[in-house]
């Protein structure tokens, strides 16, 4: 075995890492927010795909010509040479000003695509919300039980730990960055929980494998077989991490504009999902499975004296 | 080396190959694609309940029905109607065509009213006196149609009630006298009686274009909706679009795919060439089970066939690892690669049945496109394992046994020799 970097016993450096960036993502929560998208707030959203560069002015003006109120801030710009127009409304658009909204914009702009338009109602935006949250819970609590019956609960704890870290620095970071939160947004953020949550039980694996090829008998050696199990594992998780990056990546600057901010948020959630299993859940693990080592340790002592 | 394995292991990589090669193009061509893929309108609407009178089971299958009728006037082919919610429909017309003009016909009851009097409402039109009702649209039979009138020319819809009497009845009463024809509360034409109809037909004129015709004429004929209709959500997309978004997306499946390819071989040089057939295999099956069954393909669904892909991989590399492990415990390469797959299989399972159970979960839970998106995710788990799985390991035996090469390097071990 060569030496290797210990990870277990730096885990002080890890949890402050993880710690900081939490408490800075519940900072920009609190200033800030989310910036929702009509899936959760009610209103209008059209999405044009303009194919020319273009000022917001220019096209709040072609919206206010068509007789149409904009907040302002409403028109933003999206893809990756910002030739596409995201327009919000807080009203739901009725279907003769979405065929004007349509018509008018391919006057205004001869090169345009005709426009991806939706409605949301507010009574359908708290149905979706409500929906999404329900989803990450249960997700969550099925992973938990099944990973408690596959391995045992403090392996599922430490696993739920990493993967709501994964997927509050997502959230922390779409809040931070402005980018709206919407539909396909719980679905990224889905997927990360099933990756991050992946990618943690292949290392518990191998640690459960070695605990029971060599059962420690201290917390001394319990720290060095999990240092141990996550170096085994170390070149897989690379290996895995680095393909899916490299599809996410893909997807990010040549997939459609409608998953760019989709795998936007994959990219950032997988490699927080690859840090997080190595780094955050085994060492959790090690301090809880380590405190009955630590008692004996202490019984003993006593017993000594 | 044993040609006998050999040949095997290549018969199976030319069919993997081969059998992609030569259908994927028709394989591809049955899969439904989604409307982000292809254009066309998404609508939803919440069926409202009228005077505080609860929905029944009936009235709602009632309202669905005649959504259905309605649609079916479009012409638009193949459209999704769908009940959702228990209280709502969603309909989903792919393709291009007038958008404003199916959702009027499929939300809107063309409301339209005979009135003997009119007095001056309180925006200065004219507004009917309710007492004063003498026919309204239920009274009509289902056959209006365009016409034209014989003297101005002008677009007209020809309607005929069910009951002659009543209508010769009306006629006589209000010879010589206006009457007042409303569309939806607008006052559309005030004409005067010049003779008693005693066929129950007549004309109504004043409505408009040819085209405004034809549209009224297909919402009296597709009858009233037993409860008003309430848009609540809806989705436009362009044909082009959806086209574009499509062909990105399939171009940076692509670019992906290759580099896989290449990372694969650098990592495992023969094991991740058994890994890169097992991908294609694994694309392969994946579209034909889309096709077979048919399930839609949404764009959401492409990324999770693409991150599918990445689960694919992944068992292989697992599964790779794991003989590289065992060749540095100082076992033969053949014994490795039995020991190695053996034991990372559980791996496989375990870390693929939490991230299933993830899809299961948004499936239940989710709608539209994160729907989609779980399908999709379901589906690729599945067909990851067989393929990476059962389909690579069994590849990676027979080539291993074959005994082309002996050296765990073509496996991508550092070591060179084996220590037996």
């Amino acid at each position: 075995m060569k030496v290797h970097f210990d990870i277990i016993r730096r885990r002080k450096w890890f949890f402050t890492i993880s710690s900081l960036i939490t408490v800075a993502g519940l900072v920009v929560f609190l200033v800030s927010g989310f910036n929702l998208g009509t899936d959760f707030k009610a209103g209008s959203q059209v999405q044009v795909q303009l194919n020319q560069p273009f000022t917001s002015t220019q096209v709040a003006h072609v919206m206010t010509e068509a007789g149409l109120t904009l907040t302002p801030g409403a028109v933003t710009k999206a893809g990756l040479n910002d030739q596409t127009a995201i327009i919000r409304f807080s009203d739901v658009l009725t279907s003769k000003q979405i065929a004007n909204i349509t018509s008018d914009m391919k006057t205004a702009f001869p090169k345009a695509l005709p426009p991806q338009i939706n409605t949301v109602d507010p009574l359908v935006a708290t149905q979706t919300s409500h929906k999404a949250v329900l989803a990450v819970l249960f997700a969550s609590l099925f992973i938990v039980i099944y990973v408690a019956i596959r391995f045992e609960y403090r392996y599922a704890v430490a696993g739920i730990i990493a993967l709501m870290h994964d997927a509050f620095i997502v959230m922390s970071v779409f809040a931070l960055l402005r980018l709206e939160v919407n539909l396909t947004f719980i679905a990224a953020v889905l997927t990360i929980v099933g990756y991050s949550i992946n990618d943690t039980i292949v290392i518990f694996d191998r640690i459960r494998e070695n605990m029971k090829l060599t059962p420690p008998n201290s917390y001394e050696e319990l720290q060095a077989l999990v240092n141990k199990s996550l170096w085994q594992t170390m070149t897989r998780s690379l290996n895995t991490v680095a393909t899916v990056l490299i599809a996410a990546l893909m997807l990010f600057f040549f997939g459609g504009q409608s998953i760019h901010d989709f795998t936007f948020a994959l990219i950032v959630g997988l490699i927080s999902g690859a840090y997080s299993s190595i780094f955050i859940a085994s060492p959790i693990w090690v301090i809880w499975r380590g405190r009955d080592f630590r008692r004996k340790a202490r019984l003993a002592a006593l017993d000594k004296a | 080396m044993k040609w006998g394995r050999f040949g095997v292991f290549l018969g199976i990589a030319v069919i993997i190959v081969g059998l992609t090669a030569g259908t994927v193009a028709s394989v591809w061509k049955q899969i439904p694609l989604g409307l982000d893929l292809k254009g066309g309108i998404s609508l939803l609407y919440k069926v409202e309940p009228v005077d505080n009178k609860p929905l029944t089971k009936a009235g709602i299958q009632a309202a669905l029905e005649a959504v259905e009728t309605r649609v079916d006037s479009l012409g638009v082919t193949s459209p999704l109607i769908n009940l959702e919610n228990g209280s709502e429909i969603s309909v989903q017309l792919a393709g291009a065509f007038n958008q404003q003009q199916a959702e009027q016909i499929i939300g809107q009851t063309a409301q339209l009213a005979i009135y003997g009097e009119v007095t001056k409402g309180k925006n200065g039109k004219a507004a009917p006196v309710p007492s004063s009702l003498l026919v309204t649209g239920r009274d009509l039979k289902s056959n209006a149609s365009v016409g034209q009138d014989s003297t101005t020319g002008a677009p007209t819809v020809d309607v005929t009630f069910k009951n002659a009497s009543q209508w010769a009845k009306i006629t006589k009463q209000y010879l010589g006298k206006p009457i007042y024809t409303f569309l939806n509360g607008n006052l559309i034409t005030a004409a005067t009686i010049e003779d008693v109809i005693e066929n129950g037909q007549t004309q109504i004129s004043g409505i408009g274009s040819v085209e405004k015709c034809r549209v009224l004429a297909k919402e009296l004929n597709a009858g009233s909706l037993p409860y008003p209709l309430k848009r609540i959500a809806s989705t436009n997309i362009g044909p082009q679009l959806g086209a574009a978004s499509l062909k990105a997306t399939m171009y940076a499946g692509l670019a992906a795919v290759i580099l896989i390819f290449f990372f694969m071989i650098g990592m495992y040089r023969m094991a991740g060439v058994i890994a890169d057939l097992a991908i294609v295999a694994y694309a392969y099956v994946t579209l034909l089970i889309f096709a077979a069954f048919p399930i839609t393909l949404t764009l959401p669904g492409l990324a999770a066939l693409v991150l599918g892909l990445g689960i694919a991989v992944d068992a292989n590399i697992i599964t790779y690892e794991r003989i590289k492990d065992e060749v540095r415990n100082g076992r033969s390469l053949q014994s490795a690669v039995i020991a190695g797959s053996r034991r990372a299989l559980r791996t496989i399972v375990d870390s693929n049945a939490t991230t299933f159970i993830a899809a299961v979960v948004m499936f239940w839970f989710g709608q539209g496109d994160v729907r989609g998106f779980a399908v999709a995710l379901m589906v690729s788990i599945i067909v990851s394992l067989l393929t990476a799985v059962f389909l690579s390991r069994t590849m990676l035996q027979v080539f291993t046994r074959a005994n082309v090469v002996r050296k765990p390097w073509w496996y991508g071990s550092r070591k060179r020799s084996v220590e037996q």
